[in-house]
């Protein structure tokens, strides 16, 4: 690890509420997106002599189609009820990152031009006009916001800042100030077909090598299937787990569980990333595009179930969007959706979290398991903020917090919860989602991750937690490159899938 | 009909007005707004009904409120519970005969004035002590808590320490209901309360107090969470799906 450029924060029990220090992340801005990727994506790359008023027009672009903006802008009362719950608050003080002041940076231009009281008295309303100045504050508290929605919890009107954020985003790609490591992402995963742009037969190489390993290890001769047309179940996943660790362990967690229950699945090379970066941007055409290699595998592929890895905002989209933008799914009756769903075993949801598939076996008895085998683990679990607040498992509300606790009690033996205000719908994100996972940002990562590690530190000291469980590819990665500016070792960070990998017993 | 009567007389007219078309206009607006995907803050309700008890639970008890920070809560809710008593004391001068209701919550909507003021100040100080709030409070913030200030204050001044006339009044707001005009007391007291009412009244449309219509409207408080059993599409993006096919 090089040495930081900036103070790392003390851990402490619990997570103190920092005096404001105006301007303490001014500087942080990541790098901004070249012209290759701006043109991909159909925006421009510069900011052009009309870069205001396109501005204000996509503003009104977007107040037009997202209610949620429309209300959000006008109905928050400045409580302050959402200033101490963002992370990023937390761990660097700046005010700008209480969520309410980074929905003012938009707000503010809202009401100059867009209400009554703003453009007759911008003073009194806190109404600004839109300079480069404020459009420079966008970008940079645009990108120091995981979009997390931990800030929609606690507010009396469930304004959630992400979708402020998105908003801010996507009118930044309009004037010309994307942001180069998401929108380089959505390139490589239009093109290529995944977020690290790793072509199929990479793909195929890395599976067959991983069938080697599996089989040299446990003797049994576990599959890692690519592009079988008629498989029952196509499994899509977050590129990361074909490469890096410690991803890639829970992607040998899955090909054991779905050995087990004896069930024909397949990869998609096509589909080999679940990730999808378009919501970050809040861009819906953007999102549904990459949506729809899903779908398109789908189909040709011919699969009856689809199932998703390990990865947060894949979660959410998966879950809360996929029907909407692809119809996978049920319940549409136009011949869009149908199609898909005439395909789909309409005996299971669709789609379905890999957890929820390996808890629906562990009840039924279908897993057998060596719990002792994760002994020298004692495991916490962190719920990723997409997951917690942007999807669930199972038939009730809830269901994604139990479920994946519930497989890790089932697999090993350890197991304590960290402090109750930081799991849960509390939960605080890695630091690192959202489009903010890019060594270009570090400083706001690290800092951003002082209110999770104070929580593992403190579950560390008092339990003698070893092993952070995850079910998040960004989180994963997150997690590997902050632990050891706190002073822990990386190696404690791990997939839930990779205890299930661990303890499961082959036949 | 003197001066002073017929400028109160418009004013409420007109405040009465902007208010109501002011609102209407407002929910028009949101209600057209599509919310083109399902977004509520999970765990949510599966069901409308269960929709319709988390915005109960919302807007009656202030449920994530109470979540976040009690000092905020217990102001706000003193504050907003306080108003809701004192506004319907106020029925009253709006009906002959009154209600046996109105009649009932006349003493509780008396003393909740007192409520409503130690919740308004205990707000109020919160932009003052607390380093983040002062942050970002604007000077309307300020102002639109004097203002409810100002209005409970001299609503009390007239309930407890100088009564207007409060039969002349009645008839005056009476009147304005059946647009047979009476003269409005010329209490300056009185008057002060008056003006103040209709200038909050005028400012509603336009201003954060668009929270009261807006939580019922908030997509992360009043979707259900059934993506996977329900295709939701706004037109717009269903529009966008046929020029693709």
């Amino acid at each position: 690890m090089a040495a930081a450029e900036f103070d790392i924060p003390t851990l402490t029990d619990k997570t103190d509420i920092p005096k404001v220090r105006e301007g303490a992340m001014a500087h942080a801005k990541s790098f901004i997106a070249p012209q290759g990727p701006q043109e991909y994506l159909g925006y421009p790359w510069e900011l052009g002599e009309d870069w205001k008023q396109r501005a204000i027009d996509k503003m009104g672009d977007l107040l037009g189609k997202y209610r949620s903006l429309r209300v959000f802008l006008d109905a928050c009362v400045h409580c302050g009820a959402c200033t101490d719950k963002c992370h990023y608050f937390l761990g660097t003080a700046d005010p700008n990152n209480m969520p309410v002041a980074r929905q003012d940076l938009m707000r503010k231009v809202y009401r100059r031009y867009f209400t009554l009281p703003g453009k007759i008295a911008p003073w009194l309303v806190g109404a600004e006009d839109l300079t480069e100045d404020v459009l420079n504050q966008w970008y940079s508290y645009y990108h120091q916001c995981s979009e997390c929605r931990r800030c929609s919890v606690f507010c009396p009107y469930g304004i959630d800042t992400a979708e402020i954020t998105m908003a801010g985003r996507e009118i930044l790609n309009h004037v010309g100030m994307g942001q180069k490591y998401s929108n380089e992402i959505l390139v490589k995963v239009q093109k290529i077909g995944n977020n690290l742009g790793l072509p199929g037969p990479a793909l195929e190489d890395t599976l067959l090598g991983l069938e080697e390993d599996i089989e040299a290890d446990t003797g049994v001769p576990v599959k890692l299937p690519l592009d079988v047309e008629g498989a029952e179940i196509l499994l899509v996943t977050p590129s990361a787990d074909f490469f890096s660790e410690p991803h890639v362990e829970s992607l040998i967690g899955y090909a054991k569980v779905f050995h087990a229950a004896g069930v024909s699945w397949t990869l998609s090379s096509k589909a080999s990333e679940a990730g999808n970066f378009g919501l970050f941007n809040g861009n819906y055409e953007t999102m549904r595009n990459v949506a729809m290699r899903i779908r398109d595998a789908a189909l040709e592929l011919g699969v009856k179930r689809i199932i998703v890895g390990e990865c947060g905002h894949a979660w959410r989209v998966a879950y809360s969007f996929w029907n909407t933008l692809t119809g996978i799914g049920y319940g549409g009756d136009d011949p869009f959706s149908k199609q898909l769903q005439q395909q789909l075993d309409a005996r299971y949801p669709q789609p379905m979290h890999i957890c929820e598939y390996t808890w629906d076996l562990i009840e039924k008895g279908a897993l057998k398991f060596d719990k002792s085998r994760n002994d020298d683990r004692v495991i916490t679990f962190h719920d990723s903020c997409n997951v917690a607040r942007g999807s669930r498992m199972g038939n009730e509300p809830g269901g994604q917090f139990t479920i994946p606790r519930n497989i890790i009690k089932a697999v090993a033996n350890h197991f304590h919860d960290m402090d109750a205000d930081t799991i849960g719908e509390a939960t605080f994100c890695c630091g690192g989602g959202g489009g903010l996972l890019t060594d270009d940002l570090i400083e706001v990562r690290v800092k951003g991750a002082l209110p999770r590690m104070n929580a593992y530190h403190a579950v560390a000291q008092a339990k003698g937690v070893n092993f952070l469980a995850l079910i998040c590819a960004i989180c994963k990665a997150q997690f590997t490159k902050v632990l050891p500016y706190y002073g822990f070792d990386r190696g404690q960070v791990g997939g839930v899938h990779q205890l299930v990998s661990t303890a499961i017993v082959l036949d | 009909m003197t001066a002073l009567t017929l400028v109160y007389t418009g004013l409420f007219y007109l405040a009465a007005i902007i208010l109501i078309g002011g609102i209407a206009y407002r929910i028009y607006e949101y209600a057209r707004t599509p919310a083109p995907l399902v977004i509520p803050t999970t765990p949510a309700p599966t069901t409308t009904s269960g929709v319709a008890l988390r915005m109960t639970r919302e807007v009656v008890l202030f449920e994530s409120l109470f979540k976040s920070n009690k000092w905020i809560w217990l102001f706000g809710w003193l504050f907003h519970v306080s108003l809701a008593l004192v506004i319907l004391r106020h029925f009253r001068y709006f009906q002959e005969p009154v209600w046996f209701w109105v009649e009932f919550v006349q003493p509780f909507g008396k003393y909740a004035s007192f409520g409503m003021v130690v919740g308004l100040a205990g707000l109020w100080a919160r932009r003052f002590l607390v380093d983040r709030v002062r942050y970002i409070s604007t000077p309307s913030d300020h102002l639109m808590l004097a203002l409810l200030l100002a209005i409970g204050a001299s609503g009390m001044m007239i309930t407890f320490v100088a009564h207007t006339d409060i039969v002349a009044l009645k008839a005056f707001t009476l009147g304005l209901m059946t647009f047979d005009w009476h003269p409005v007391p010329a209490d300056p007291i009185l008057l002060i309360h008056l003006a103040l009412v209709a200038l909050l009244m005028i400012i509603f449309p336009v201003s954060k107090l668009l929270h009261a219509p807006g939580v019922f409207f908030s997509p992360t408080r009043n979707q259900k969470d059934n993506p996977r059993e329900t295709r939701h599409i706004a037109p717009w993006a269903a529009a966008m799906e046929r020029d693709r096919a």
